[in-house]
């Protein structure tokens, strides 16, 4: 198919209430770090772009959001022009520019500290980080705490950044700077705010 | 085509929805930090819960069912009319029963019925800055959340012991947020403070005209200021509801007469009538009056 076919099909079928439904899943899971949402696939973006990331673009970015797209997606232009045409999003041109970034591949990302981390007085004017992660069974697993979570949950993504344990706990302790996490499968998602600590598992 | 136009769902347009949801999403992850956001004009005047109504609107879908209560009451003009703006522009369901209800929009109570998981309960803000009243300037307050500098905090709330004798203010009762931010819990009485403390739903603040939003996610530990000497009371009252007998619950004064005469019934409507349903009833309960409306279809 040609680029511009592809750039203007697969969006959402019925723009107000599946970006509701998304966003309602995204908010779903902040507020309760490690719980899974699963979620049908609205969006149909052009890969290496996941229906669930692209799902998760369209209901919140606009020419407001900076997009940050890693390697893997900036080698594709039909995904850059598939962004561009459903949501408006101007590319950021580095990432301590960008509202948001979706990374296709979060084994070979850069660290965590390269993007925006806010400001001390403006903590929220920091990258929200979309990772596209096959499953959130077979990696790590990683037992999370912290405000959402009743006692403690747990989570195992596959195909994690590099020191991720060790690079999520300086993200935490630069709070309230720091970044925000959406993990996104090809059909459920799951979020790590700022607030939400690693314990490392013994054995 | 004869439709005529009509709004968008829930009447907010979707890039305000949008910017709107991705504050939620930032104020959610920074508990207690009140994330700016661009208020919209609401079809109704500031202080009517603009703001609370912006985060309903953004995060209602049809399949929610919407509780709007104020002060504890659902059937007073601003809930009720929030109540109806959400029929029109999201025909979506309505509920007075607190259980049945997934969002909850309210000012200045949290329900008696204790809250679930999966609710959200939307606190409609006058003034989301608690340090304002201490300190006129913006760009003074937030060097001071930055900084995390709430010694002038403390100081009003020693004043008030030093005038008093014991801390004084009864609503709009400080608090800190995960140990680090001091949130206002908008002017809900202090007897509402403890209920926010790890509680199961997730709740959003809105402040329309002030442009903030915020959030405390569920199980978050809320803690209201106080001193060791001093501890955090919430209010108690001497005599159950007049309606139901509920104890230990938030009661309203109603004055009867000019001679002198009130009483005190349950702030939360909709606890006191489930009460008197479930025939609880309250020394000024008007039995007799109920028993004859009981009998009249036997008759």
């Amino acid at each position: 198919m040609e680029i511009a076919a592809q750039s203007i099909e697969g969006g959402f079928a019925d723009p107000v209430f599946n970006a509701q439904t998304v966003f309602r899943a995204v908010m779903d899971a902040m507020a309760r770090p490690g719980s899974v949402q699963a979620l049908p696939a609205f969006a149909r973006p052009p890969a290496p772009l996941s229906a669930t990331a692209g799902a998760i673009a369209l209901s919140l970015c606009d020419n407001d959001t900076p997009l940050w797209l890693d390697l893997t997606l900036q080698a594709a232009p039909a995904v850059k022009s598939w962004l561009g045409f459903h949501t408006g999003a101007p590319l950021a041109n580095t990432p301590a520019d960008a509202h948001f970034a979706i990374v296709a591949n979060p084994a070979e990302m850069m660290a965590l500290d390269g993007f925006s981390q806010g400001t001390q007085d403006y903590p929220d004017r920091s990258t929200t980080l979309i990772l596209q992660v096959t499953d959130l069974v077979s990696g790590a697993p990683l037992l999370l705490e912290g405000p959402g979570i009743e006692t403690s949950a747990t989570i195992a993504p596959a195909q994690m950044p590099r020191h991720f344990i060790e690079q999520w706990k300086q993200n935490g302790q630069r709070f309230p700077r720091g970044v925000d996490i959406i993990l996104a499968t090809a059909d459920s998602l799951a979020c790590l705010p700022r607030t939400t600590r690693i314990k490392t598992m013994e054995a | 085509m004869t439709d005529i136009a009509t709004y968008n769902f829930a009447y907010l347009d979707e890039q305000t929805k949008r910017m709107i949801r991705r504050a939620i999403l930032k104020g959610i992850a920074i508990p207690g930090y009140q994330v700016p956001f661009a208020s919209r004009e609401m079809p109704m005047p500031y202080g009517w819960g603009t703001g609370g109504v912006q985060v309903t609107a953004s995060i209602i879908g049809p399949d929610d069912v919407l509780k709007v209560i104020d002060q504890g009451a659902d059937d007073t003009t601003n809930a009720v009319s929030i109540r109806a703006f959400f029929k029109k522009v999201a025909k979506v369901a309505v509920t007075t029963e607190t259980a049945k209800a997934s969002i909850i929009q309210t000012r200045h109570r949290v329900p008696e019925h204790p809250l679930t998981a999966g609710q959200v309960l939307v606190y409609q803000v006058p003034i989301p800055e608690p340090l304002r009243f201490l300190e006129p300037r913006e760009t003074e307050t937030r060097k001071m959340h930055a900084l995390e500098e709430y010694g002038l905090m403390h100081v009003k709330l020693y004043e008030d012991i030093a005038r008093h004798g014991r801390i004084a203010t009864t609503y709009a009762y400080p608090v800190k947020v995960e140990g680090r931010y001091v949130m206002d819990p908008s002017p809900t009485p202090k007897f509402d403070n403890p209920k926010m403390h790890r509680s199961p739903a997730l709740q959003l603040f809105g402040a329309g005209r002030e442009k903030r939003i915020y959030a405390v996610p569920p199980f978050t530990d809320v803690v209201s200021l106080d001193f060791e000497d001093h501890p955090f009371e919430v209010q108690t009252f001497d005599q159950p509801c007049a309606l139901c007998a509920a104890e230990n619950v938030y009661l309203d004064e109603v004055i009867l007469d000019d001679h002198g005469g009130h009483m005190f019934v349950c702030s939360d409507t909709d606890h006191c009538e489930k009460r008197r349903a479930d025939g609880h009833r309250g020394h000024l309960a008007p039995e007799t009056h109920l028993a004859s409306e009981k009998m009249e279809p036997a008759q």
